[in-house]
């Protein structure tokens, strides 16, 4: 069964008494946390396994043939035992491990903790920066709002958001 | 403070459900694979660097390092039995170490799954301070070693359910009352839509003998480290305990003469067994424990039963006892030594 606003299937299935009529409501998982409903953990495992079942399509072998150049780790490889290789694979394997992480860390997009006095890899902050604008801009397509919000506050915490041009007074 | 109907006061700290709680801190020095696809000479230099990295102020005799290659299997499954290794960490054959800490309060596991596994386990309900003992030697090191960061998705770790801030929040509640009202499969399903994990004894796969089950936060990212400590700490823990208090007080009213059964029988047989298994001697201990909270038992502490849980365990009771090593000798020496110290021990003649 597809879900009641977009095309993935639903995994959220209510019936709803309101105002003395049945209603049915079906979700996917984005909409279903949307709406505030809290989904069961998915073991790392499991969702790894939803992977392999996707793996028929051409699009799906290219990616588990994708290699960690850092570290030589496939991502077949990661699928089997649901564990990288080295710090490298998190974004060799973008955009699956997006995907694999949010589900893991029930639909949370990220790090919002402490961050280390020193850290390494200044350089791509550019690059970070960009994929954060990129998804928050689908997540709003797609009025993933929660979601694109999250994103935001991390663009926020990271300094990476450009402070408007201060627009003169009138 | 509780008080039983005798008014003898239980410690502190919620210990009639909280045993201990533990918070774990997955870390990776920048720079190398993480463990499983390092070679043995990377695996080394990891060994080299935590080791020998001073630690400043914070612990100014450092940790005392354990070389788990060299360390017997009796000694390894100590370890386990105290909670301050992964049964994983324990039977591995890589280059691996485990630092020791604030009489043992500290633990950090060198070449597991991560590079580092930060523990620090505390009896009672005293999350702030397991807390902050993690932390300062998390900081510590920070000081002189660069950990795997990512700007999107934080500290990184070997396996995506660990990512972010890489803290386990974990407590072993003492929940027998669930148990034998048979409503503990609820609560463990109220716990998974909590996000939380619910394992056994000795973690990942293993049975919640004697009734100790081990709750942990699942989600590691997306929320700051206050974050999670205080939802753990107020909100998860404090409802589980709840719940166990309330089963207990229901049972008591409702079934008291089962209750004071099991129990009673339990420190009968503690007392006048000849042979005891660890499984069997766990469980009756856990009831000791349980009798202890609910105020039917007097004369005995928390303390001692939690010491007799862990000497019980085959390789402390082999280190107690060499011949205990073998199983039979060990039932007898078991026995012994449970007799001896609920004080009805008397060599040879049967006292009931
Ligand atoms: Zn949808
Ligand atoms: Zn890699």
């Amino acid at each position: 069964m597809k879900c009641d606003h977009c095309d993935k299937p639903a995994v959220v299935h209510e019936v709803l008494i309101q105002n003395g009529k049945k209603i049915e409501m079906h979700l996917c998982a984005e909409h279903a946390t949307a709406k505030g409903y809290i989904l069961p953990t998915v073991p790392v495992t499991q969702i790894l396994q939803q992977f392999a079942a996707a793996g028929k399509s051409i699009k799906a072998q290219k990616a588990s043939a994708k290699r960690c150049e850092a570290c030589g780790l496939t991502f077949a490889e990661f699928r089997q035992t649901g564990r990288f290789g080295c710090a490298g694979c998190y974004d060799s394997f973008m955009p699956s491990v997006a995907a694999i992480i949010e589900r893991a860390q029930s639909g949370a997009v990220s790090h919002r903790g402490r961050t280390p006095k020193r850290i390494e890899g200044q350089a791509d902050r550019a690059a970070i920066r960009r994929q954060l604008i990129k998804e928050i801009e689908a997540a709003v397509a797609a009025e993933q709002y929660e979601r694109a919000a999250s994103l935001q506050g991390r663009l926020h915490q990271l300094g990476l958001v450009q402070k408007p041009p201060t627009e003169p007074l009138p | 403070m509780n008080m039983n109907p005798q008014g003898e006061t239980l410690p502190n700290n919620d210990s009639d459900v909280v045993v201990s709680v533990r918070i774990r801190v997955a870390r990776n020095l920048a720079g190398f694979p993480f463990t499983g696809r390092a070679s043995d000479t990377q695996r080394q230099e990891v060994l080299q660097m935590v080791t020998r990295a001073p630690l400043g102020g914070a612990f100014p005799d450092g940790l005392a390092w354990v070389n788990m290659n060299q360390a017997s299997l009796q000694e390894r499954q100590l370890l386990v039995e105290r909670h301050l290794v992964s049964k994983h960490f324990a039977e591995s054959a890589l280059p691996r170490a485990l630092g020791l800490g604030h009489n043992e309060e500290l633990g950090v596991m060198v070449n597991e799954e991560d590079h580092l596994r930060i523990q620090s386990i505390l009896p009672g309900f005293r999350l702030n301070e397991a807390f902050a003992l993690a932390r300062s030697f998390d900081q510590a090191l920070e000081e002189t070693v660069d950990f795997a960061f990512h700007q999107r998705w934080g500290y990184l770790t070997a396996c995506p359910t660990n990512v972010g801030s890489g803290i386990r929040l974990g407590a072993m509640l003492h929940l027998p009352a669930l148990r034998y009202s048979g409503e503990i499969e609820r609560v463990k399903r109220a716990a998974k839509d909590l996000h939380l994990a619910v394992r056994g004894y000795y973690g990942e796969g293993t049975d919640a003998i004697g009734n100790f089950y081990q709750v942990s936060n699942q989600v590691t990212l997306g929320a700051s480290e206050e974050e999670l400590l205080q939802h753990f700490r107020d909100e998860v823990i404090p409802k589980l305990v709840d719940y166990e208090r309330t089963a207990r007080q229901m049972l008591l009213e409702k079934n008291r003469p089962l209750i004071e059964d099991k129990v009673y029988r339990a420190r009968a047989t503690l007392k006048v067994a000849r042979l005891l298994g660890a499984e069997e001697a766990t469980k009756l201990l856990s009831t000791l424990r349980f009798g202890i909270a609910t105020g039917l038992l007097h004369n005995l502490s928390v303390e001692r039963v939690e010491q007799l849980l862990l000497q019980v365990q085959p390789a402390h009771l082999a280190q107690l006892d060499p011949f205990a090593a073998e199983e039979e000798m060990g039932r007898l020496s078991r026995a012994n030594l449970v007799r001896r110290s609920l004080g009805d021990y008397t060599e040879g003649s049967p006292e009931i």
